[in-house]
């Protein structure tokens, strides 16, 4: 172990001890998600740097403090990326967006953060120092306890070190935009999604159906010819969605997430919303009346997230059937067995 | 393991169990007869053999739910099975268990083209899946090389990988949902039709945990758009370093293929003579590159391709003409298990997986293997994703060859969890590599392992014995062993 992981070791330790709680903190730019932040800070931040990155392997493995800016500057450099596009929020870091499990525009057509997860080390809460997965692409070697991990808000452990498959940038893009009605913007998307097309983004708004597409040359410039469209300048927008500072978000101080099977008929109300992955995610704006929005995503075969909000008295999270809570409690137990991480953050009783 | 481990007389509890099985199912539903026992006495890793107490058959998803609860209710063990092709002897049954057969529950539910999804029972098999969905221009990219035979059921246990999976994922990036029985016998929702779902992750988890945590009794998987075109270089090389500078020189250059494997001289020369592939004998080793896409993107790759091989020393760089011909590049690397059965009385074949930079540094200690134990080593590598298939040659009935084999495969794992690689690549922990869990993991992450078992299972009646050994169990080593050549379903394809 390390210096700097022994020392948040046994603080860990100290805290299990008296039942304190921990509160697992990065550069901080998602402390708005999830339940309320509770007990006394644990910094990552000091866990910083690349350990090891290898391009041709299309691995990279760094210290879970470090910024995702500086880690996507480094993959930048050997013409690489982290496909699942991570939000940023204006300055995360690779643990929270591990922690986190969120994905951007690309998450439909690459895959979402676990899906690149190809280990991490973490301590759980008995201080111990824990390796999970590897550093290879093909590896079925135990439980997959990293991808566990993925989107487990810190409730779990802390992550130290986390080792992540990349892909290369994609050599060309373009961005085309189409007036359409919500109904038709969501069949055209999955339409679409059937058929051989490098698409990379889409998302609805305002009238407006966007689409990204990513490839090869010739792949992007057939697709262009096939969907007609008009093309438009893509690179911003698509942060917009990404790190949700696009108009549509950062007017909304309350923002709904409702994550749907991507073929869903559109929500009723009337609610602003935005689309993205293909009709699979709806963001609301506004407060919602939390209970009929939940019943009428689980209907649909989705669930309804309170993602931002100043009355979170709701929950965040969709309740879980009986059954998956109690495996949710056992698990909580294995690797935090005195709850000191991250309480109330994921769901309200641990 | 030995023989009286694996066939301990059942206890009196596991006999009441019978009438109460008896009971639930109808009468073909449940095996209790030796001669009808006999096919479920192993997998596709024959050299672990059990007979079971009894094999239930159930057809619907509520009474394989039932059949879990009786045998808690009995404090019997349960061991899941599907198609029985798996290579690490995750479904060998143990006297005094049961085995609940899924090959009942084998019918495609829904295929829904505008979703793109495909809601199945889990004893479908792979390729039934993509066969459906062929006519919709859609299919289900995982392809194990027992494809043809393999269930979903199996391929969620042992999150099951294939030739594409570089480009397009294991199962575990394929699954949407499943829909898995407890011990408990009840029936739980793991993942969602939408894209994510609240909680742990319990989908992923529950993926490749090679029935330990439950069983699958339906899933629904992703359909992806067929390529409208494939295409695949053969490169030659004079020697194996410069073969695997290519490999990452092909990543390097930023191109991902649809498929990229490597075979050594030795695999060569095994199969060529049997499968006329075109392959050249007097090459240290060859890849075949496949690119997927568009016609006019493929083209522009393939080019690519053909210039980062030229660049990094192929001698002779040849791109499949037609379908036929990329059939046939293809094929030889297909049977080569096969191929090397015809040559060997014996073979061993291994699953390791390497970070792609230390290939060469690996194939070259396996060389040196060769000469320290006296045995012939081919290998064949899927090495887009560093996944390593030694087949070590031998013959049985030579004292001492198969404990020289088995010292030689068991050093060959250890060569690849020193380099940062795993113990297995895609076949799974089963009974195989169980003792070699304790070279890749340490006892605190093995004590996780046990204790989120127990969180689903707290008896461990599912599946016990596999996958994850007990603290004080690190000895002995086993592999696939394969006599005269002949593979468990020797029909099927082996790579």
């Amino acid at each position: 172990m390390s210096e700097d992981v022994a020392a948040l070791s046994e603080r860990i330790l100290a805290a299990a001890a008296n039942g304190r709680a921990l509160c697992i903190r990065g550069a901080g730019s998602k402390d708005f998600y999830g339940g309320p932040l509770q007990g006394e800070p644990l910094d990552t931040i000091g866990l910083r740097g690349i350990v090891d990155y290898e391009p041709t392997e299309l691995v990279v493995t760094a210290r879970a403090g470090t910024p995702l800016a500086e880690l996507e500057a480094a993959l930048a450099e050997r013409g690489q990326v982290l496909p699942f596009e991570p939000p940023r929020f204006g300055g995360g870091t690779l643990g929270g967006a591990v922690a986190a499990g969120l994905s951007g525009p690309r998450r439909p057509y690459a895959g979402a953060a676990r899906d690149f997860v190809l280990g991490l080390r973490l301590l759980d809460g008995q201080g111990r120092h824990l390796r999970f997965g590897g550093q290879v692409i093909k590896n079925v070697a135990g439980f997959d306890v990293s991808r566990l991990l993925t989107g487990s808000l810190g409730t779990l452990g802390l992550l130290t070190e986390v080792t992540l498959k990349t892909l290369p940038r994609p050599p060309a893009e373009t961005s085309l935009r189409f007036e359409l009605d919500e109904a038709t913007a969501l069949r055209r998307m999955n339409e679409w999604a059937a058929r051989p097309l490098p698409l990379s983004a889409s998302s609805y708004h305002d009238g407006a159906l966007r689409l990204r597409l990513s490839g090869a040359e010739a792949a992007v410039r057939e697709a262009c010819g096939k969907l007609g469209g008009v093309a438009f300048s893509g690179g911003d927008y698509w942060d917009g969605l990404r790190d949700q500072h696009d108009a549509f978000f950062k007017s909304a101080a309350t923002l709904w997430r409702v994550s749907l099977p991507q073929t869903a008929p559109p929500l009723r109300g009337d609610a602003p919303q935005l689309i993205e992955w293909g009709g699979a995610l709806r963001w609301l704006a506004g407060s919602q009346d939390a209970v009929a929005l939940r019943r009428q995503a689980a209907e649909l075969g989705g669930h309804a997230t309170l993602f931002r909000g100043a009355d979170k008295s709701a929950g965040v999270f969709q309740p879980l059937p009986a059954a998956l809570a109690q495996l949710h409690r056992r698990i909580k137990a294995v690797l935090d067995p005195a709850g000191i991480f991250n309480r109330g953050r994921l769901y309200p009783e641990f | 393991m030995s023989a009286t481990a694996m066939n301990a007389a059942p206890s009196a509890s596991a006999a009441a169990l019978l009438p109460r099985l008896r009971a639930a199912l109808p009468g073909e539903a449940l095996l209790t007869e030796a001669e009808d026992l006999h096919p479920y006495e192993c997998d596709g890793l024959s050299v672990y053999r059990g007979v079971p107490l009894a094999v239930a058959l159930p057809a619907t998803a509520e009474a394989a739910a039932q059949v879990l609860r009786l045998c808690r209710e009995a404090g019997v063990p349960v061991i899941a099975r599907g198609a029985g092709t798996g290579l690490s002897g995750g479904a060998t049954p143990r006297a005094g268990t049961v085995v609940l057969s899924l090959a009942r529950l084998n019918r495609i539910l829904e295929i829904d083209p505008l979703a793109r999804v495909a809601r199945v029972q889990p004893g479908v098999r792979n390729l039934a899946i993509s066969e459906a969905a062929a006519p919709l221009g859609l299919y289900y990219a995982p392809d194990p090389s027992s494809q043809i035979a393999c269930t979903i059921g199996g391929n969620v246990a042992e999150n099951s990988g294939g030739v594409h999976c570089l480009k397009y994922g294991l199962t575990v990036h394929n699954l949407l949902r499943l829909k898995v029985a407890t011990i408990d016998g009840e029936i739980i929702e793991l993942g969602a039709e939408a894209l994510d779902a609240p909680g742990y992750d319990l989908l992923a988890l529950f993926t490749g945990s090679e029935g330990l945590l439950g069983v699958v009794v339906e899933a629904t998987v992703r359909l992806i758009p067929k390529p409208e075109c494939a295409r695949v270089v053969l490169a030659a090389f004079d020697d194996l370093g410069k073969a695997g500078q290519a490999v990452a020189d092909i990543i390097g250059a930023g191109i991902i293929p649809a498929g990229l494997e490597l075979m050594d001289q030795p695999a060569i020369a095994a199969v060529e003579p049997f499968v006329h592939a075109g392959y050249p004998l007097d090459a240290a080793a060859i890849l075949l590159c496949e690119s997927d896409g568009t016609p006019e993107e493929v083209a522009e790759e393939i080019v690519r391709m053909e210039a980062v091989m030229s660049a990094a020393g192929a001698t002779d760089c040849r791109v499949s003409r037609d379908e036929a011909e990329r059939l046939r590049f293809w094929a030889g690397r297909k049977a080569a298990f096969p191929a090397v059965g015809r040559i060997s009385p014996d073979y061993y074949c291994m699953d390791g997986s390497i970070p792609k930079k230390c290939l060469a540094a690996v194939l070259e200690a396996i060389r040196g293997m060769e000469r320290k134990y006296g045995l012939r080593c081919a290998n064949v590598f899927h090495a887009g994703d560093g996944n390593l298939h030694p087949l070590i040659l031998f013959d049985a009935n030579k004292p001492d060859e198969l404990h020289r084999t088995e010292a030689f495969g068991g050093e060959i794992l250890e060569l690849c969890v020193r380099h940062g690689g795993s113990i297995t690549g895609e076949h799974g922990v089963g009974i195989e590599k169980i003792d070699q869990m304790c070279v890749q993991f340490g006892s605190e992450e093995l004590e996780v392992f046990h204790a989120l078992k127990h969180a689903f299972d707290p008896e461990g009646l599912l599946n016990p014995g596999k996958a994850v050994p007990t603290l004080h169990r690190c000895a002995e080593f086993g592999r696939m062993k394969v006599h005269g050549g002949q593979l468990p379903h020797p029909e099927l394809p082996r790579f």
